[in-house]
């Protein structure tokens, strides 16, 4: 069902939030990967608010959807999130990344509540997913699996022996992205290692391709949706992102990747997204 | 050190130990058309981009792709070149663990590996970045020579040292913040050869990269206050490693500690201790490192010191040992 207008305004709202938390984690940081993390900023609005069925008193339980966020590194994001949707208490991220945290800038999925597989390490996302949603089915159990891939990290063969395998053995009950922001650590995707045509490379690995604008939140909706219901193949969305959306001094520069903010910086970043949502 | 000049043009106090490698590569390349370099997508922060950016023809960015990365470096190497390949250790020593082994030293080809953010260097990202079991699985492919250099211009030494040495060589350094140790380049470094930093005969410490500056504190530190006389050997090389030197300091001291950025399982201290079990000797011994637990998370600084690796620890770990029983041979001294 498309989105309603209300509900698009309360995501909105969500991801605003999202994006000022992940502005101030960097802060407190000392530095993390805020590029990545902003690029992905609706698409897990979206599955959190809107898709996922989950329970944050019981984070175990299960027959929760899953949810692999391969592209560990955007942790910041993540786990703000999960703050946000009460898994844990918002003020323990002032930690993150200090002595003894549980927060690490690639999130540990036994220290931190809600995170379903430990991840950080590229390319190794998929094949959990694929074993969650190849889980849910040798046990008859209804549950989804959602694995989010950054677009660099499809440089990873693994990505397409998961893919392969996904396709092989039809496992429909599982949901891709990629996080199509173009940008890596050493540049441009197509500079550093060409990717194109991306959505054909899906398909020959057996795939349903849609392609969306991975920040409107009624395209992500509509993919989703499609996703969920078609049964002949897996679906891949590719969501073409802006790294570092709605920072207008991070969006699209890849010295962004990672970073540290101070308060000028702060103050700076926080207005510009004051701007996006204006 | 005949090409020693040359190498004292970079300004070492203001390049980290991953930006003067960079340098020392660049240079080695003008000379040596056969040296190729690559890198995962991690050209930047591992610094060899420089070499990148010198000589693009020369370079292989394979993007984020470790496997393939090493793959690629043994045809390189199979076609008569040099590769240097550098990305993190965990995906050197992990991610790419078959193809290091497999096609680079099981064919025994001549690929120099400088893996960073190794140990708790990169301690605040986490398990999935930190790397401490790379020494424990380099040291058991055959034919690899396992270096880890102290700091920056123990890092060019063993670069230039590399090239020249034949056969795959692993070179494990940090994220780069790691403080500075040596002076100078003229100390003498040779690969398999460990360096005494400290003269003593009560006990010797046994070094390896980021702990060997706080040994040597720690060797002064115990001379002042406790009279204690520390030798403090930096073993560089774990492989091939220099058993003289061990056996050397077990006869002479009596007393090893081991201090690595490492697992205690596998690295530096097990290297060392095999060397003395198969002596017969005995002695007091003491491993000090990430004692088979993933390492928490945090600042580099925050973790060695939560592992007893800083100057205070390993105070505290000498002190201690000054304590310990063990069962003298009666025949020792005549066989020292
Ligand atoms: C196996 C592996 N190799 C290298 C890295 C280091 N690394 C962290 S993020 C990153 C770039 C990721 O690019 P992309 O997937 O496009 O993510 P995004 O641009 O969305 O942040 C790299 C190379 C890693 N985490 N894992």
């Amino acid at each position: 069902m498309p989105l309603t207008d209300a509900q698009i305004t309360a995501l909105k709202a969500r991801a605003k939030q999202l994006r000022y938390d992940i502005i101030d984690i960097t802060g407190w940081s000392g530095g993390a990967h805020i590029g990545g993390a902003l690029s992905l900023v609706e698409i897990l609005v979206i599955l959190y608010d809107h898709y996922l069925t989950i329970d944050p008193a019981r984070p175990d339980w299960p027959e929760r959807d899953r949810l692999v966020v391969s592209k560990g590194h955007a942790g910041i994001g993540y786990a703000a999130l999960l703050a946000r949707k009460g898994y844990f208490d918002f003020e323990l991220l002032r930690d993150f990344n200090k002595f003894k945290s549980p927060f690490g800038m690639h999130l540990d999925g036994n220290k931190v509540r809600g995170v379903d597989a430990s991840t950080g390490s590229l390319g190794h996302g998929l094949s959990m997913a694929l074993g969650m949603a190849l889980g849910a089915r040798v046990q008859g159990q209804s549950w989804r699996t959602y694995c989010i891939l950054g677009d660099g990290e499809c440089n990873e063969g693994s990505v397409w022996e998961a893919a392969m395998a996904t396709a092989h053995f039809k496992a429909v009950n599982l949901t891709t992205f990629v996080d199509r922001n173009r940008l890596m650590i050493d540049g441009p995707t197509e500079e550093v290692m060409g990717l194109e045509p991306l959505a054909d490379k899906w398909r020959a690995f057996g795939f349903e391709v849609r392609e969306v604008d991975g920040h409107d939140f009624s395209a992500l909706a509509e993919a989703i949706d499609f996703s969920r219901s078609h049964t002949d193949a897996p679906v891949v969305i590719i969501a073409h992102t802006v790294k570092g959306k709605g920072v207008d001094f991070m969006e699209n520069d890849v010295r962004w990747h990672y970073g540290g903010l101070d308060t000028d910086l702060i103050a700076r970043a926080k207005a510009s997204v004051e701007k996006l949502y204006a | 050190m005949s090409e020693g000049l040359t190498w004292t043009v970079y300004d070492a106090d203001a390049m980290t130990q991953a930006e003067i490698y960079g340098q020392v590569l660049c240079d080695l390349g003008q000379r040596h058309p056969e040296i190729v370099g690559l890198s995962a997508d991690l050209a930047k922060s591992t610094k060899i981009g420089c070499f990148g950016d010198r000589f693009p023809q020369r370079f292989f960015n394979v993007g984020i792709a470790e496997q393939n990365l090493f793959g690629v470096a043994a045809g390189l190497a199979k076609a008569g070149l040099v590769p240097f390949v550098s990305t993190m250790a965990v995906f050197t020593s992990l991610r790419a663990a078959e193809q290091v082994r497999t096609d680079i030293c099981y064919q025994n080809l001549n690929v120099k590996i400088i893996a960073t953010h190794s140990g708790s260097s990169f301690g605040q990202a986490g398990t999935t970045h930190h790397c401490t079991e790379d020494l424990a699985v380099m040291r058991s492919f055959a034919n690899m020579t396992v270096i880890a250099p102290a700091d920056g211009i123990e890092t060019a030494n063993a670069v230039r040292a590399a090239f020249a040495w034949p056969g795959p060589v692993y070179i494990r350094i940090g994220r780069s913040f790691e403080p500075r140790f040596y002076d100078s380049e003229d100390y003498g470094f040779q690969i398999g050869r460990a360096i005494e930093l400290h003269p003593g005969t009560d006990a010797t410490l046994i070094c390896c990269g980021v702990t060997v500056r706080p040994a040597v504190e720690a060797a002064k530190v115990l001379s002042q206050e406790d009279g204690l006389s520390v030798r403090v050997l930096n073993v560089h090389t774990l492989k091939p490693l220099d058993e003289a030197a061990v056996m050397r300091a077990v006869t002479e001291t009596r007393r090893i500690l081991i201090f690595e950025d490492h697992n205690t399982v596998g690295g530096l201290g097990t290297a060392v201790a095999d060397v003395i079990a198969a002596s017969g000797k005995g002695c007091a011994f003491v491993k000090t490192g990430v004692p088979d637990c993933f390492c928490e998370v945090g600042y580099p600084e925050d973790l060695q010191s939560h592992y007893g690796l800083d100057t205070d620890g390993i105070i505290a770990r000498v002190r201690e040992t000054m304590n310990l029983e063990f069962e003298a041979d009666e025949d020792w001294e005549d066989e020292v």
